[in-house]
């Protein structure tokens, strides 16, 4: 298992679909390990009944059908899928419109899905995902899973664990292909009061963990990935020799 | 269940997968990977067969440069200068590298193979040896045959070109490494018939402290061709790099270019061929890496500002942060929205109008 994840680490991230399906092949005994711990590039599923697209993932799974987040139904259609309690989907539905929103601000389209589920030891869990594709294949794909430990005395724990996973490519005569693709996974523990609600917190905490890890990505890894070329092959033709060592 | 199903990989498919795992590691990489590739396939057999395969392949296409004996330079390893499954030409020293492929780079077991010298059962040997680091080297060169090496005609060609990209290479690259070869028509003895040269160049640099490894190849193959006294040149570049401190991401940016020139002597030719080359790879490391290049519309600097703020803003539209405090209104806004059946794509419109308000208001109780 380590060194499955291990390999995770290195492989390319834009085949990281191939990688995951190759590992669950090689080791069936981990699957729901290697499902649960390594994110894959989101698929969407357009739920008819009211004409919008949601994102599938492991936490809105049952068997083989994934849980709309528009209609609470489960496509293809399955008998006693698991549902939120109706309190859990009264948040649900009213995350999913403020995410809309978020996502609109931020994004400028794309789709976004907000899932809850009570977790074993009745925490409310969800995730907020947002995802666009742009350019001859660009897409950038968040998913953050907040768990939400039990509220006492109006404050309440929260834990969020986020993946960007990023991919861009392009092709044309001039310059050739370029394709730059990445994932980074980051983790934040906060006490909040629950003053404003469970949503404007985990909203804010969203937001704040999306801007930082833009951030990196942009300065830090694509930065880290252009000085590399650029020790390389320096782009102006100073002498630059090392000595000889 | 379909675990079950798919539980019995036959022995060729688990091959195939590792060596997909091996050929995918990113520059400088492939020992880590070999080392993960084990122990998820847990066959030792099938592991040396995927990696006896893969390792040269891997090595070929990122023409991995290694020290020869004797401090009489690197040789390059590539497929222009494979003369046999272990035996690598450098031209510019006329040395044939002997080399494996698949040895481990400890220095015991380098010393048992060289010592024993029997290509053969280095499998054994290496299987004997739970060691996980497996490096190509170089256990002898000797001279190549002259069969092995171009005409004097061609080689006079090769050798001034030889010369001008050796001095290229050493100006432009900090750490490059490069050879000429003679693609076609090696027994061109004089004018009249066609012939090729190809030069490759590799600079690589692992910087595993860093989280940072990177690799730059370039291709070019030069066709003289005689008839019509031109030069026709093809080149293939091709830029890796792979950063991993807490996190994955990966470039990988492949260009292709072709160029002509006039067919000249030896030494005219390789300035222009070198002169060529150099233009070619400035500008694409321009497009890659400076702001309004020439030629980029797709180029790494314009990524950040421009696709980047496609897929995500810095901040929304609004150019504010979200005000979650007014997260309310947005149900309100929804319910009286549904009631009026106002579509969807109003309703986004419509909230975004509310938080304006309200935003504002906010703004203003800030400043008065």
């Amino acid at each position: 298992m380590e060194a499955a994840m291990g390999l995770m680490r290195r492989m390319p991230p834009k085949h990281t679909e191939t990688s995951l399906s190759a590992l669950l092949s090689l080791l069936p005994q981990h699957s729901s390990d290697l499902l649960s711990q390594v994110d894959q590039p989101l698929q969407v599923l357009c739920d008819m009944e009211y004409g919008k697209e949601f994102i599938l993932c492991e936490y809105n799974r049952d068997a083989d059908s994934y849980r709309s987040p528009w209609s609470n139904k489960y496509h293809p259609p399955l008998e006693d899928g698991s549902l939120p309690s109706l309190e859990l989907r009264k948040l649900e539905v009213e995350a999913n419109d403020i995410f809309a929103i978020y996502r609109d601000q931020y994004y400028e389209g794309g789709i976004s899905s907000v899932y809850m589920w009570e977790d074993d030891n009745e925490d409310g869990s969800k995730t907020g995902q947002g995802r666009r594709g742009y350019l001859q294949e660009g897409a950038w794909d968040a998913i953050h899973v907040i768990e939400v430990g039990p509220e006492e005395e109006g404050t309440a724990h929260y834990r969020l664990t986020s993946t960007v996973m990023l991919s861009l490519t392009t092709d044309n005569e001039s310059s050739g292909t370029f394709s730059l693709s990445g994932s980074i996974r980051r983790q934040m523990n906060m006490h909040l009061s629950t003053e404003e609600g469970h949503l404007c917190n985990m909203g804010r905490m969203i937001e704040e963990m999306e801007s930082k890890l833009r951030n990196s990505l942009d300065q830090v890894y694509f930065g880290k990935t252009k000085e590399m070329v650029c020790t390389l092959r320096p782009p102006s033709e100073v002498v630059m020799r090392l000595p000889d060592s | 269940m379909a675990d079950e199903e798919e539980a019995e990989l036959s022995e060729k498919q688990k091959k195939e997968i590792a060596k997909w795992f091996l050929l995918n590691s990113p520059p400088g990489e492939i020992q880590f990977v070999a080392k993960d590739v084990k122990a998820v396939i847990n066959d030792e057999v099938l592991y040396e067969e995927a990696a006896s395969e893969a390792f040269p392949l891997y090595n070929k296409s990122h023409l991995i440069s290694i020290e020869m004996p004797g401090r009489i330079g690197d040789v390059i390893i590539t497929s222009y200068g494979e003369l046999g499954e272990t035996e690598f030409i450098d031209p510019r020293t006329a040395q044939v590298a002997v080399v494996n492929h698949t040895k481990q780079a400890s220095v015991f077991i380098f010393l048992l193979i060289y010592e024993s010298d029997d290509a053969s059962d280095n499998g054994k040997e290496c299987s004997f040896c739970n060691l996980n680091f497996r490096k190509m080297v170089c256990t002898e060169v000797r001279p190549a045959l002259d069969e092995e090496l171009p005409s004097a005609y061609v080689e006079e060609f090769r050798y001034a070109l030889d010369a001008e990209i050796l001095k290229y290479v050493g100006e432009a690259y900090p750490k490059g490494v490069c050879s000429v070869y003679c693609g076609n028509g090696k027994d061109v003895e004089g004018p009249g018939f066609d012939f090729e040269l190809v030069v490759v160049i590799s600079a690589a640099r692992h910087s595993p402290q860093n989280f940072c490894n990177g690799s730059w190849r370039s291709v070019w193959s030069i066709e003289f061709k005689d008839e019509i006294q031109m030069l026709e040149l093809k080149g293939k570049l091709q830029v890796g790099a792979h950063y991993f401190e807490e996190g994955n991401v990966q470039l990988d940016a492949k260009h292709e270019c072709k160029d002509t020139t006039i067919f000249q002597s030896s030494e005219d030719s390789a300035i222009a061929i070198s002169n060529i080359i150099r233009q070619h790879e400035t500008e694409y490391i321009t497009s890659l890496e400076v702001q309004n290049a020439p030629i980029s519309l797709a180029s790494y600097s314009n990524l950040p500002d421009t696709t980047f703020k496609d897929l995500r803003r810095k901040l929304p539209v609004t150019r504010t942060l979200f005000p979650w405090q007014n997260t309310l209104q947005f149900s309100l806004t929804r319910d009286i929205t549904k009631e009026l059946g106002i579509g969807n794509k109003r309703v986004v419109a419509v909230s975004r109008c509310v938080m304006n308000l309200s935003m504002r208001r906010t703004l203003r109780s800030l400043y008065l």
